[in-house]
């Protein structure tokens, strides 16, 4: 077989993602289809989105009727982490042609978390590899949503406050953020804006609202989180 | 939301993605960022992860018995077994059913 040995290094690579995007895209399949949308969305937003926490909030955003303006500045932002991911991958993708673009599509935290740490092998073709690798995780990602959307669809039991592990996702990502940053100034930010929205503004707008509020605390206090 | 809607909702995320990934590829040739994105690179992300906590919280009725209580012990419930066991797996799946056995059987 062409790329045998890429394909299998990446395959090998892959097997904790493969875990991860296993349980959660089953439980997103699940809550997904949990407030009766049909089960095929699942394989369709995994395929042509392709972003975790952004798929678990559209499913509010459906069941909120969210305005398509509120839905793209809330995408952009709950995603914006994404747009300095490519700035140290910039020379990794080097030279890798055609598939280059499908490399930067498929760009999640996982795979960014892959990329960055794997050692260059020279016997690799590294595009290839690369593309595997990415590949791999996509179509993990892609049969584990699936499945959860299929499964909940036909086996009926009870699902109530299977909507948490959206909220747990979120704890766990926000642990992680302050194991890095050990500053809890942004932590405090977010709660006081969110916690704001929460009660004076509608549900439907709530999150645009917290962000913007957040945007402008970021910068009132600049200089102090900047000192710290 | 209609399903018409819904498919156009899918686009626009599907676009708006696809467009927060390729950015750097399009707007920074060195690997350079300017001061203003660096700040913004460093504390938006824990922000942004702040705010989500709270936006899923969005249809609790915190004005009603049992007062949200049972989402503030689920998350610190998960919050403690990811700071112990450090498996994020682990903590997304206990804490959810941990969750869901509370709103299910209390």
């Amino acid at each position: 077989m062409k790329y045998e040995r890429e394909i299998k290094t990446a395959f090998k690579i892959s097997i904790p993602v493969m875990m991860g995007y296993g349980v959660l895209g089953f439980a997103f399949g699940l809550l997904l289809v949990s407030f009766d949308y049909p089960w095929y969305l699942a394989p369709i937003m995994s395929l042509f989105i392709y972003a975790g926490a952004l798929q678990f909030v559209a499913i509010n955003f459906f069941n909120a009727k969210a305005g398509f303006i509120d839905i793209a500045i809330a995408s952009w932002f709950v995603n914006l982490r994404q747009s300095f991911y490519g700035l140290s991958l910039l020379k990794r993708f080097k030279n890798t042609g055609k598939l280059k673009a499908y490399l930067i599509f498929s760009l999640t935290d996982e795979s960014y978390a892959l990329l960055t740490t794997i050692k260059d092998n020279d016997q690799l073709k590294k595009r290839w590899y690369y593309f595997f690798l990415m590949a791999f995780n996509q179509s993990y990602w892609f049969l584990g949503s699936t499945l959860g959307a299929i499964v909940g669809s036909n086996i009926k039991f009870n699902t109530a406050g299977l909507e948490f592990s959206l909220t747990a996702l979120f704890v766990v990502l926000c642990i992680e953020q302050y194991k890095s940053l050990k500053n809890s100034t942004p932590f405090v930010i977010g709660a006081i804006s969110s916690l704001f929205a929460l009660v004076f503004i509608p549900s439907d707008k709530m999150l645009i609202v917290s962000i913007t509020i957040s945007l402008l605390l970021l910068f009132f206090f600049k200089k102090r989180l900047n000192d710290e | 939301m209609s399903n018409y809607e819904i498919y156009i909702a899918i686009i626009i995320m599907a676009l708006i993605n696809l467009f927060t990934r390729v950015f750097p590829f399009l707007f920074f040739s060195k690997k350079e960022l300017p001061k203003s994105l660096e700040f913004i690179e460093k504390f938006f992300p824990p922000v942004i992860m702040t705010i989500l906590i709270v936006y899923t919280l969005k249809d609790i009725d915190f004005s009603l018995y049992p007062y949200g209580t049972k989402e503030l012990t689920g998350i610190i419930f998960t919050a403690v077994l990811h700071f112990t066991l450090k498996n994020y797996l682990i903590s997304i799946f206990f804490g959810t059913i941990f969750y869901m056995g509370l709103v299910q059987y209390l």
